[in-house]
């Protein structure tokens, strides 16, 4: 069993050493300058905000349907 | 089943790693496609419209079950799946057209798919116009044969008929893949992010579509005399 994890393990750092063989990708610039979190970061906050907007929705109206 | 909470946080999940992972995932970027990343569309604008499939067929469903079982819930249920889908088939529509804008030169260019899509759209807004405009105790019967009616109609208009034409999509006549996904333009890494995002937006969907029909009910009874 130990011989077949280090096998595994052993196989991903001939795939990590094929990294960068190709020409930079516009993804990888903006990684490498990090701008691509600040688009995460916008799009999980209007996502958060959404679902917390939602979420209040229903337990208002699961205050109504009990209130009978 | 509208009150558990497990799949309304499980939509969450899906999607908060749909927008994380779509934006950090490599895509391929074939030399001489034009595409390059902004084939993350597929995350957010194809979910849209499967998440209108998958709406429309429960709203149809409901509506046949109407058929034999005239009451209340399946109306409403069907009328509000049947509303929730017709705004994700306009969002999906809208998305198409800013990409489409960037991608083929104009927002619309006449391609059979968006043409197709604009037809079935248009087909259920006029379901809400019959609705809005039946008044007597047949509305209800009514729309639920027509709405059956509009969902038959979502096959050949997006489905088929795009396959059959030159299209600017994938899939039509004499390409490969089919309208929705090419199979060069994607790779395992963007497959495990679209079918979660195809999950967690339906999920939403049908979470905004319960609040409505919860509503409904409890404003009709509000309405019972006491």
């Amino acid at each position: 069993m130990k011989r077949i994890i280090s096998t595994f393990l052993l196989g991903f750092i001939f795939v990590a050493s094929n990294a960068q063989t190709v020409a930079p990708t516009s993804l990888d610039i903006m990684k490498s300058n990090g701008k691509i979190y600040v688009v995460v970061a916008v799009v999980l906050t209007i996502l958060i905000g959404l679902f917390a907007y939602v979420w209040n929705l229903d337990r208002k109206i699961t205050k109504l349907e009990n209130k009978s | 089943m509208f009150r558990k909470p497990w799949w309304k946080i499980l939509s969450f999940v899906l999607l908060v790693y749909t927008c994380i992972a779509g934006f950090l995932i490599t895509v391929p970027e074939p030399a001489g496609v034009p595409l390059q990343q902004t084939i993350r569309n597929l995350f957010f604008h194809v979910p849209m419209w499967f998440g209108m499939m998958v709406l429309f067929s429960v709203s149809a469903i409901y509506s046949i079950k109407y058929l034999s079982n005239p009451s209340l819930i399946n109306d409403t249920n069907s009328f509000e799946f049947a509303r929730t889908g017709t705004v994700l088939g306009l969002l999906g529509f809208t998305t198409g057209m800013i990409w489409a804008n960037y991608q083929w030169g104009k927002p619309i260019s006449g391609d059979p798919k968006q043409i197709g899509a604009a037809i079935a759209v248009l087909i259920y807004m006029a379901y809400f116009v019959l609705r809005g405009n039946i008044v007597d105790e047949k509305k209800a019967r009514i729309s639920a044969v027509y709405n059956i009616f509009a969902f038959c109609m979502l096959f050949p208009t997006i489905w088929i008929m795009p396959r059959l034409v030159e299209s600017l999509h994938p899939g039509g006549l004499g390409s490969e893949g089919n309208p929705a996904l090419k199979p060069a333009d994607s790779n395992a890494a963007m497959k495990l992010v679209f079918w979660p995002a195809v999950i967690g937006w339906s999920l939403l969907a049908t979470w905004i579509t319960t609040l409505r029909i919860r509503l409904k009910l409890i404003e009709e009874r509000e309405a019972l005399p006491r």
